[in-house]
């Protein structure tokens, strides 16, 4: 076991600097000048050029660019970014806000795709079960960014439930309605997901001997169909963590929520080489440890899985 | 007793039946309608006694004993009859009565022990929630005690472990304990042990015996094995296509079978007193054929087409921190097998026998010794000489299931061999289809069928002709009897019979049950933990065993001591 968590912490290091570099080298080979875009129509004198090009690293060749910043990283210094603001206080100041948001949105999908889909699959074929499955479709079937505007016109402004937009002060309460538009798409997957695991689960032979056993329906529902259902279905939540902590740029665009997608989607129009790959190496670590984590969720649930080969 | 007996005695005593069934039907809702599983099923139980449903799949023998807990699946009904539980009718009680009763009054001991427990939870666990639902006392101390009644050795540590580590038959002693814990007064044991071995089946019955004796528990026992039935049964019921075709008490039925059903069950109950399958010609007057036969029984003993010698196959076990253990699998076996006959393997799960198998058919490298297939070492062949290898020795598997390709039709199924070997046009290769269909008795116009529109028998005569397909000479069948039905599985052994007289095959079949071999091997090897223990001619070995794991094998099979020896004409 510890073994395990061991190996797959060094396994962080390669993949860590392989999409560094990528991300690096992308960012690099974009077409057109950063410094130059900066400035707009104006034409500033070549001795402020050539000083940000320097403080930026990017006078020098691509190998150069990136040792640096690799270096930078281990010093925990991950520079300024094209405004002179430290990338670390921005990256502070995103981070907690899309982390809120993500675990929001889990815990709304978890919940209601689960209890639904419990439902459903039970009741199998039935009026209830037929209702959720094309429900289920539309609202995948619905691209966000409709879903997002429509969620901000009718509960936010017409209705009045919840603040249209969330702005600088991001807190449980203001973040719930991107929260719902960014849950509702894994909502579906993990209903659809959980019918298809209970309806299966259902017609297990172990089921069935629960029930001779004597055991009442919920109980028999609950520790024999659900406990095993849930398998697949933790597995799928927590990979879609790891998706949501990358921050959703079309929805943190819509309702105005300053975290990391908002950030990063800034300095992707922008070119900002070092913002983009600091976001992405945090994000990263995020996705090695949420996978991480669910591996060992995993062996929990379901004590068949051992880690040593 | 006869059931004019027990109505006779009913009125007298006060004694009632348990469980008596009256006029049961249950039907099925389909799509296409509603199907009548159980036509008309009648039995009664009296307290302490033994009764076996026997039947094939299909005959309404699980439904009319799943009725009996209440665990019809959800689109079958009880469309008429009644279900006596001492005196009760619960053909149609609610659930919350069913519930009540399940456990406590109605214990049930499940076919498959694989799939019937729960792998996410620790045996110890399952076996209190049933104390617990039905008011017993469960501390540790109650769920040790009831898994050490049921046989399981050192039970307090085993309860604290998960069903994957238990093996077959452990995970069936702790649904033995399951369905008797709460000492309920009717158990239900459905084919308990068809998925086990034989020696396995054997000490598990004795145990269930003992226990519900001790316990006065009356027991309903399905089985699709006649002797199993008789061995264990007072009375036995027998069930075709939905019926109760004949019943009465177990001797009585087996010696004088009344029913033509019954009679064919008899008769093809694979048992000692079988003998070796004579094929259908030899069986025959016609003179002119009878010459081929002797023909291919001289050339029978001309050469030996598979030489095994001194095999040997090591696992590496991991015993944590980068340590290894050695297990052989397969210790130090030679044999040899003479073209145009059968030689069987016998022995129980993880004697090393489908190892063997594996190895013979180049789909695992032994560690040491020689597999010598027609004068040629087969460890050195490479690339198309293993090609051709292939080509001349097939596989026939156990699961007729799970070895045919679902998306797969029967003829591209069949074809496909010929298709890998490029052999043949399009159209030559149809025309071999079609050959191999009439060989294995099955139409022609099934070629264009899936899988699962057919039968299990169905499926293995498909894998028979899909083995046939590149005219080997050699096919190793991998237990290819072991899932199907008494009066299915002797239809194909005839087959396989009929085939290695026509096409002069030679068979290396790979079986745990002896009452098969008793009928299709000329030689048998018996093999215990991955050593060969003793080798001969069929007939000696079932004469006269030398080792006593044999004598073990032989005693366990069920009913072989019962049943009488089939008029053979």
């Amino acid at each position: 076991m510890v073994r395990f968590i061991f190996r797959r912490l060094l396994q962080v290091i390669p993949v860590f600097l392989g999409t560094t570099l990528l991300v690096y080298y992308m960012v690099f080979a974009l077409p057109g000048d950063p410094i130059a875009a900066l400035f707009g129509d104006r034409q500033p004198p070549q001795s402020v050029i050539d000083a940000l090009r320097a403080q930026y690293n990017l006078d020098q060749p691509f190998w150069v660019q990136y040792g640096l910043f690799i270096k930078n990283l281990f010093t925990f210094n991950l520079g300024v970014d094209f405004t002179q603001q430290p990338i670390a206080d921005s990256l502070a100041r995103a981070f907690p806000v899309t982390a809120m948001l993500a675990i929001e949105a889990l815990i709304i999908q978890a919940v209601f795709g689960i209890a639904f889909g419990v439902f459903a699959g039970l009741k199998k074929g039935k009026l209830f079960d037929s209702t959720v499955l094309v429900v289920s479709l539309l609202v995948i079937a619905v691209p966000t960014f409709v879903l997002g505007f429509v969620f901000q016109l009718v509960f936010g402004v017409q209705l009045g439930w919840a603040k249209p937009t969330v702005g600088a002060n991001a807190d449980w309460g203001n973040l719930i309605l991107p929260a719902v538009v960014l849950g509702l798409v894994s909502f579906a997957y993990v209903l659809r997901l959980t019918r298809a695991s209970v309806s299966e689960n259902m017609n297990a032979d172990y089921v069935r001997t629960a029930t001779a056993k004597g055991l009442s329906r919920p109980r028999v529902v609950v520790a024999h169909i659900l406990r095993n259902s849930l398998i697949p279905v933790v597995t799928y939540l927590g990979a879609n963590l790891g998706g949501l902590m990358g921050g959703a740029i079309v929805t943190e665009g819509i309702f105005n929520v300053p975290g990391v997608g908002n950030k990063l989607f800034q300095a992707i129009a922008r070119s900002e080489g070092p913002t983009i790959v600091a976001i992405v190496s945090v994000l990263v670590l995020v996705f090695v440890i949420t996978n991480l984590l669910v591996d060992l969720l995993y062996a929990w649930l379901d004590p068949r899985i051992r880690y040593d080969q | 007793m006869t059931s004019a007996n027990i109505r006779i005695d009913e009125a007298t005593a006060p004694v009632r039946p348990i469980l008596e069934i009256k006029d049961l039907a249950i039907t099925f809702k389909t799509g296409s309608g509603e199907v009548k599983a159980v036509k008309n099923a009648h039995l009664s139980i009296m307290p302490g006694e033994t009764v076996a449903i026997v039947g094939e799949s299909g005959s309404g023998k699980s439904t009319t004993a799943l009725a009996a807990i209440g665990l019809l699946p959800n689109n079958g009904r009880v469309s008429a009859g009644q279900i006596l539980l001492d005196g009760e009718d619960i053909a149609h009680a609610s659930e919350k009565r069913m519930i009540e009763l399940r456990g406590s009054h109605i214990g049930m001991v499940p076919q498959d022990p694989m799939s019937n427990l729960n792998p996410v939870w620790k045996i110890g666990y399952q076996v209190r929630e049933t104390l617990k639902a039905n008011g017993r006392p469960d501390g540790p101390d109650d769920v040790a005690r009831v898994l050490a009644e049921a046989g399981l050795p050192d039970a307090a540590r085993r309860a604290k472990q998960y069903p994957h580590e238990f093996s077959g038959g452990m995970r069936q002693r702790a649904l033995i304990a399951i369905g008797l814990s709460c000492q309920p007064k009717l158990l239900i044991a459905d084919e308990p042990t068809s998925a086990l071995d034989v020696t396995v089946q054997r000490r598990i019955l004795d145990h269930l015996d003992k226990m519900t004796t001790e316990l006065g528990t009356s027991v309903l026992l399905i089985t699709h094995d006649l002797g199993l039935a008789a061995e264990r049964a007072d009375k036995v019921i027998v069930m075709y296509q939905g019926n109760v075709v004949e019943a009465g008490p177990s001797l009585e039925l087996l010696r004088n079978p009344q029913h033509p059903y019954t009679r064919r069950l008899v008769e093809s109950a694979p048992s000692l007193a079988s003998r070796r399958i004579q094929v259908a010609k030899e069986q025959g007057v016609d003179a002119g054929d009878l010459l081929a036969p002797v023909a291919a029984a001289q050339s029978r003993v001309q050469d030996e087409v598979l030489q095994i010698k001194n095999l040997r196959k090591i696992y590496k076990l991991r015993q944590g921190l980068g340590q290894t253990s050695d297990f052989a699998a397969v210790d130090d076996v030679s044999f040899s097998v003479k073209r145009g006959t059968t030689t069987a393997i016998v022995g129980e799960s993880g004697s090393g026998k489908s190892t063997v198998a594996k190895m013979v058919l180049q789909l695992e490298k032994p560690s040491e010794g020689q597999i010598i297939f027609d004068g040629v070492d087969t460890a050195g062949l490479k690339g198309k000489e293993l090609f051709k290898f292939r080509r001349r020795v097939q596989p026939i598997f156990q699961d007729p299931y799970g070895s045919l390709d679902p998306m797969y039709n029967i003829f591209r199924t069949i074809e496909e061999p010929l298709r890998v070997h490029k052999i043949g046009n399009a159209a030559s290769r149809e025309k071999k289809v079609r050959e191999l269909l009439d060989q294995v008795a099955l139409p022609q116009s099934m070629m264009q069928r899936y899988p699962n529109e057919l039968s299990g028998g169905q499926r293995q005569r498909i894998a028979i002709a899909r083995a046939l397909a590149l005219d080997p000479e050699v096919i190793i069948c991998d237990e290819a009897v072991s899932a199907l039905d008494v009066l299915v599985q002797a239809q194909v052994l005839n087959l396989l019979a009929d085939l290695q007289d026509n096409l002069g095959l030679t068979y290396l079949f790979i079986t745990h049950d002896l009452a098969v071999v008793r009928q299709i091997a000329d030689h048998v090897c018996v093999m215990e933990k991955g050593k060969l223990v003793e080798t001969g001619s069929t007939d000696d070995v079932f004469d006269n065993p030398r080792e006593a794991y044999t004598q073990a094998l032989l005693d366990a099979i069920p009913g072989g001591s019962l049943l009488l020896p089939p008029a053979v004409a």
